[in-house]
C-alpha cells in the first residue's frame, strides 16, 4: 500500500475522484465492471480525513457567514479606533493651560488630590492667588482646597460645590463675595476654564446650563473637539507632552506667584446706576447656604482684603443683610489688612490685585486662626497617611517658590509663569 | 438644521438605528415622518408650500389618469361606432381636458415657485422704470422649493405623457416630494426611478451601507475641509472689488472653481450617500466635470438631474412644438436648409438656457450666465467644422497631450462663467474679468496677500493637499471607470482605514465652529 503524504499534492488532487469513485463501485457494483483495486481503500480513508479537515476549514472561511462574522468584527475595531483616534485628537487640541495661563487647568487637579479636606474655598482670583493652603496645613494642621478659577461666577461656585459633595463633605465652606456682582454669564474663555475641567455628572451639566453665554451650544462642551478642533495649527510642544498627562500648576488649588510689584493708585471708584446685587447671583447664594445646611457644613462669607476690582460699601450691607438674615458669617477682610499684617508694598505681585506668595502666607495664617478658633477641625499633621501626602506638597510649594525667587534673581522677573511665558 | 451641523448627523444615526429595527413595512412612512420632521425644523411654514405643492400634483395626476382609462375604455366600448374621423375628434377633445388637467398642475406648482421666488425680483425691476418705487414683498422662500417643484413637474408631465403610473397612495407621493437629503440641494428626482427603491421594504445591505457611509464621509470631507475653508478668503475676495482685481480675479476663479465644485459635489455624495444607507437609489448628479473635453461635455457631467429635466421638459417639446416646426419650415424656405435646420435648435436651446438661468435665481446675473453659456454652446457648435479640420490636418484628435489640454480649456472657460455666480453682478463680471488682462499684477501677488484674506498658510497647505486628494481620487475614476470606494471595498481593512482617517481628518480640519461662519450649502438658496 502506497502512504501518500501531506506534501505530495498530486495524489490529494484525485482524492475527490477516488472517492466518488468508490461510492459508485458500492452502490452500482453489479451494473459497472470497475477497475479499481480494493487496496486503494485505506488510501482513500486516510486522505480523506486530512482532506476533510481541509475542507471544513476552507468552507469555513470561505463561507459568507463567516466573513461576514469577521466583516462585523473589523468593523467594530475599527470603529473603536475611530472613535479612541477622535479621543486622541481632541486631547491634542484642547488647550493645556500649562505655561502663562494656568487658570483651565486648576479645576481638574482638585481630582488628583489623595487627601481628604475640612475646608474647601470657593470663589476667583481673590481666592486661588491670595491664601496659601500650605501655610493653613504647615501652621494649624487644616487640610484645605481651593475650588476656584478664573472670574468663577458665582452659580459656578454652588455647582464646584455640589461637584465636591459627591466626592467629600467639608465641614467648612468658604466663599468669596465678589463675584456676586456678575448676574449673567460673562465670556467663554472663562467659562471654559472652569467648567472643561469638572468630570462629567449631571452637576457638570447644570453648570454648563447656567453658564453658557450667547453663541455657545451643549454640544461643544460633551465634545470639545468641535470647538477646539482649529487649534491644530497652533499646537506647541506643550501639546503633546501634556496629551495624557499634565502638569500640576497649584498646591491644592493656590496658585503661587513670588514676584513683587508694590500697590498703586487705583481709578476712582465709578458710581453705579443701581447697587442692588443681580438676583441671579443671590439666587445661587442663597443655594449654597441651602447645599451647606443640608449637609452640615458651615457657610462662612469672605470678602479678600485686595482693594481692587472695588467692592461698593452698598454690596457690603446687602452680602451682611444676607449673612445676618441666614446666621452665617461674613468676614470683609479689606477692613482686617492691617491685622493681618499685610504690606503692600511687598505683599501683591501685580500692583494690588492679587496678593503674592507672602501676602498669600499671611493672609491664610489669619484665617487658620479665625478657623481653628471657630470650628473643630482636625489637626492633619497628626494623622500620618495624611501627612506624608502634604509633606510631598509642601515640598512642592517650596520647591516652586525656590524656582521663582531663582528666576527673579536672575531676571529680575518670572520668565516660567505669568505673561511672560504665555506661548 | 444644517447637514454639516452635528444635530443633522445626531438625526441621521437615530433615523438609521429606526430604519432597520422597525417593521420592514413601516420603512417608508417612517422616512415620511422624518423628512416632515427635517422640513419642519427648517421653518413650520415651509411645510405649507411643499404640502399644497403634493396635493395638487396628487389628485391631479389621478384625474389625468382616470381621465385617460375612461377615454381609453370609451373608445373600446365604442370602437364599431366610430370612424376614423370620429376617433380623431374625440382623442383631439379629450387632449385638451388632459392638458387642461395638466396646465393647472403646473400652473399652481409653477405659480408658487414664482410668486415666492420671482415676485421681489419684478418688483425691483419694475421700481428701475418708476419713480414711486412699490414696497418689497415680505416673502418666505421654501427650502429646496426650485428642487421639489421641478420634481413634481416631471411627476405631472410624466402622468400626463403615461410614461409612469400615478401614485395612488398620498402619503407616498409626499414622501417622494419632501423626502429630505434632496430638499437641501438635490438632485431632481424622477417619479420613476426613485420610486423604485422608495417604497420597498429593506434589508440591511452591509456593502451598500459601507460604500453608503463612506460617500457620506466623503461628501463631508470636500465640504468642510476644502469648501468651507476657501469660502472665508473668496468673501474677502469678493467683497471688495476695487481692492482685488487683476491676478486677485484669476485667483478668485480658480478658489471659486475648487470651492463650488466641492459644496456642490460633496453635498450631493451626503445626499446620495445618506439614501444609499437607508437602501434607496438615487440619480447620480455629477460625473467627473472637470474631466470635460468641451462645455457641451462638461454639461452633460454638472448637475446632471438638473440637465436632463431642462432637456425632457423644455427641450424636446420646444423642439417639436408646433411653433418651432413652423419657425422650422419658414427658416428653411428663407434662409436655405444649412442655416434653416439650425434656427429652430438654437431657439430651443436659448430658451432652455434662459430658463436655466433664471431657475438659479432672481437676479440678472443668473440671466446673463446662462445666456453665456448658451453663446458658448452655439459658438462651439458653429466652429465644430473647424476644429474638425483642424483635428485631422494636425492629427491632434487623439495625442494625450491635446486632450489634457480640451480639458484644461474647458475647465478655464467653465471658471470664467463662473465669475457670474461669484460676484453677483453682471457688470462688474465683466470689468473683473477684464482686469485680469489690462492690469493683471500677478507679479505683486505675494504670500503676504493671501494670508490677508482670513486664512493662515495651515489653512492653505491643508486646503491645497485636500484638493490634491480629490483630484487624484478623480483620476482613479477618470483612469479606472469606477470609484475608488468600490475598491477599497474590496480590500475591507483598507477600507476601513479610510473611514477612520476621514472621520478624525474631518473632525480636526473641517473648517466649521467658531471662526468659520457656518456656511450653507451654495444650491441650498434653490
Amino acid at each position: 500500500m502506497k502512504k501518500i503524504s501531506d506534501n505530495d499534492n498530486a495524489p490529494r488532487m484525485r482524492v475527490p475522484e477516488l472517492s466518488i469513485q468508490s461510492q459508485s463501485v458500492e452502490s452500482s457494483d453489479e451494473k459497472i465492471p470497475v477497475n479499481i483495486e480494493p487496496v486503494e481503500e485505506p488510501i482513500v480513508k486516510e486522505k480523506t480525513v486530512t482532506e476533510l479537515l481541509s475542507l471544513v476549514f476552507k468552507k469555513l472561511f470561505t463561507s459568507r457567514r463567516f466573513i461576514a462574522i469577521c466583516c462585523w468584527i473589523l468593523t467594530i475595531v475599527f470603529i473603536a479606533l475611530t472613535v479612541f483616534g477622535l479621543y486622541v485628537a481632541q486631547r491634542l487640541v484642547m488647550p493645556k493651560y500649562q505655561h502663562g495661563i494656568v487658570e483651565g487647568s486648576m479645576i481638574e487637579e482638585y481630582y488628583q488630590s489623595g487627601v481628604p479636606h475640612e475646608v474647601l474655598f470657593l470663589g476667583d482670583c481673590e481666592v486661588y492667588e491670595n491664601i496659601s493652603t500650605v501655610t493653613l496645613y504647615e501652621n494649624y494642621g487644616i487640610s484645605s482646597y481651593i475650588r476656584g478659577s478664573a472670574q468663577q461666577l458665582t452659580w459656578q461656585s454652588y455647582y464646584l460645590l455640589e461637584d465636591t459633595l459627591r466626592y467629600e463633605t467639608p465641614d467648612v465652606v468658604i466663599f468669596n463675595v465678589l463675584a456676586l456682582k456678575y448676574g449673567e454669564p460673562q465670556s467663554e474663555s472663562y467659562n471654559r476654564m472652569t467648567l472643561d475641567g469638572m468630570e462629567w455628572s449631571s452637576t457638570k451639566w447644570d453648570a454648563i446650563n447656567a453658564s453658557m453665554t450667547e453663541g455657545e451650544n451643549m454640544l461643544d462642551y460633551i465634545f470639545p473637539i468641535l470647538r477646539y478642533h482649529s487649534r491644530w495649527s497652533e499646537l506647541t510642544q506643550t501639546d503633546f507632552d501634556c496629551l495624557w498627562e499634565k502638569n500640576r500648576v497649584t498646591v491644592n488649588g493656590y496658585y503661587m506667584r513670588a514676584d513683587v510689584n508694590p500697590e498703586g493708585e487705583f481709578p476712582p471708584a465709578m458710581p453705579l446706576t443701581d447697587y442692588r446685587l443681580p438676583e441671579a447671583s443671590m439666587d445661587y447664594l442663597a443655594r449654597i447656604a441651602q447645599l451647606c445646611r443640608e449637609n452640615d457644613i458651615e457657610l462662612v462669607l469672605i470678602k479678600a482684603p485686595t482693594l481692587y476690582p472695588y467692592w461698593y460699601e452698598e454690596w457690603d450691607s446687602q452680602v451682611r443683610r444676607f449673612a445676618n438674615t441666614n446666621n452665617i458669617p461674613y468676614i470683609n477682610y479689606i477692613y482686617l489688612r492691617d491685622q493681618i499684617g499685610l504690606d503692600m508694598t511687598v505683599d501683591t505681585y501685580d500692583a494690588g490685585l492679587h496678593l503674592n506668595v507672602t501676602g498669600a502666607e499671611k493672609w491664610a495664617d489669619y484665617i487658620g486662626a479665625y478657623l481653628v478658633r471657630n470650628f473643630e477641625l482636625t489637626d492633619y499633621r497628626e494623622v500620618p497617611e495624611v501627612a506624608t501626602i502634604w509633606d510631598h506638597d509642601v515640598e512642592f510649594y517650596n520647591n516652586l517658590r525656590d524656582a521663582q525667587l531663582a528666576e527673579i534673581e536672575q531676571y529680575g522677573e518670572l520668565m516660567s509663569w505669568g505673561v511672560n511665558a504665555i506661548e | 438644521m444644517l447637514f454639516t451641523s452635528l444635530k443633522f448627523v445626531l438625526f441621521i444615526v437615530v433615523l438609521f438605528v429606526l430604519y432597520y429595527t422597525v417593521a420592514k413595512h413601516d420603512q417608508w412612512p417612517l422616512l415620511l415622518v422624518a423628512s416632515l420632521v427635517f422640513y419642519y425644523m427648517q421653518d413650520y411654514r415651509f411645510l405649507l408650500f411643499i404640502v399644497i405643492t403634493a396635493v395638487t400634483a396628487y389628485i391631479l395626476a389621478i384625474a389625468t389618469e382616470n381621465f385617460a382609462a375612461r377615454r381609453k375604455a370609451y373608445l373600446k366600448e365604442h370602437k364599431s361606432e366610430m370612424d376614423d374621423t370620429k376617433k380623431k375628434k374625440y382623442k383631439n377633445t379629450t387632449k385638451r381636458v388632459q392638458a387642461l388637467y395638466l396646465a393647472i398642475a403646473l400652473l399652481i406648482n409653477l405659480g408658487i415657485l414664482a410668486t415666492t421666488k420671482y415676485t421681489n425680483f419684478i418688483i425691483e425691476n419694475i421700481n428701475a422704470l418708476r419713480s414711486e418705487p412699490l414696497s418689497f414683498a415680505n416673502l418666505i422662500v421654501p427650502m429646496g422649493i426650485s428642487f421639489y417643484t421641478f420634481q413634481t413637474v416631471s411627476y405631472s408631465i410624466d402622468v400626463s405623457r403615461g410614461t409612469v403610473k400615478a401614485q395612488r397612495n398620498f402619503w407616498k407621493f409626499l414622501l417622494f416630494v419632501s423626502f429630505f437629503p434632496q430638499l437641501v440641494q438635490g438632485p431632481i428626482s424622477r417619479y420613476g426611478d426613485l420610486s423604485q427603491t422608495l417604497y420597498e421594504e429593506h434589508k440591511f445591505n452591509y456593502k451598500e451601507v459601507s460604500l453608503g457611509y463612506i460617500r457620506i464621509l466623503w461628501g463631508y470631507f470636500k465640504k468642510l475641509v476644502i469648501a468651507d475653508r476657501l469660502v472665508v478668503a473668496l468673501k474677502v475676495l469678493v467683497s471688495d472689488s476695487e481692492m482685488y482685481q487683476g491676478g486677485f480675479v484669476f485667483i478668485v476663479m480658480m478658489l471659486y472653481a475648487a470651492q463650488l465644485y466641492c459644496d456642490f459635489t460633496g453635498g450631493i455624495d451626503i445626499t446620495i450617500g445618506i439614501a444609499q444607507i437607508l437602501g434607496i437609489k438615487m440619480a447620480e448628479n455629477f460625473n467627473l466635470p472637470y474631466f470635460s473635453k468641451n462645455i457641451k461635455d462638461y454639461w452633460n457631467r454638472w448637475h446632471i438631474t438638473m440637465g436632463s429635466w431642462f432637456t425632457d421638459y423644455i427641450f424636446y417639446p420646444l423642439s417639436v412644438s408646433p411653433t418651432i416646426l413652423k419657425l422650422s419650415k419658414w427658416s428653411r424656405q428663407h434662409l436655405g436648409n444649412a442655416i434653416g435646420k439650425r434656427i429652430p435648435v438654437y431657439v430651443a436651446c436659448f430658451c432652455v438656457w434662459l430658463t436655466t438661468g433664471i431657475w438659479h435665481g432672481a437676479a440678472w446675473h443668473f440671466v446673463v450666465w446662462g445666456l453665456m453659456n448658451f453663446a458658448v454652446i452655439m459658438i462651439s457648435q458653429e466652429l465644430e467644422p473647424l476644429y474638425a479640420k483642424f483635428h485631422a490636418k494636425f492629427g491632434l484628435k487623439e495625442k494625450a497631450g491635446y486632450k489634457v489640454f480640451e480639458i484644461v480649456r474647458t475647465f478655464f472657460l467653465m471658471s470664467s462663467l463662473k465669475l457670474f455666480d461669484c460676484y453677483r453682478d453682471a457688470g462688474l463680471t465683466f470689468k473683473m474679468f477684464a482686469t485680469m488682462f489690462y492690469k493683471p499684477g500677478f507679479g505683486s501677488l505675494g504670500s503676504s496677500e493671501l494670508l490677508n484674506l482670513g486664512l493662515t498658510s495651515s489653512d492653505y497647505i491643508v486646503a491645497g493637499i485636500a484638493i490634491v486628494i480629490v483630484f487624484l481620487v478623480s483620476l482613479y475614476k477618470a483612469l479606472k471607470g469606477r470609484e475608488l470606494r468600490e475598491f477599497l471595498f474590496e480590500k475591507y481593512p483598507l477600507f476601513l482605514v479610510a473611514c477612520t482617517v476621514l472621520v478624525i481628518v474631518i473632525a480636526v480640519f473641517g473648517a466649521y465652529g467658531v471662526g468659520f461662519d457656518a456656511s450653507q450649502f451654495i444650491y441650498n438658496q434653490f
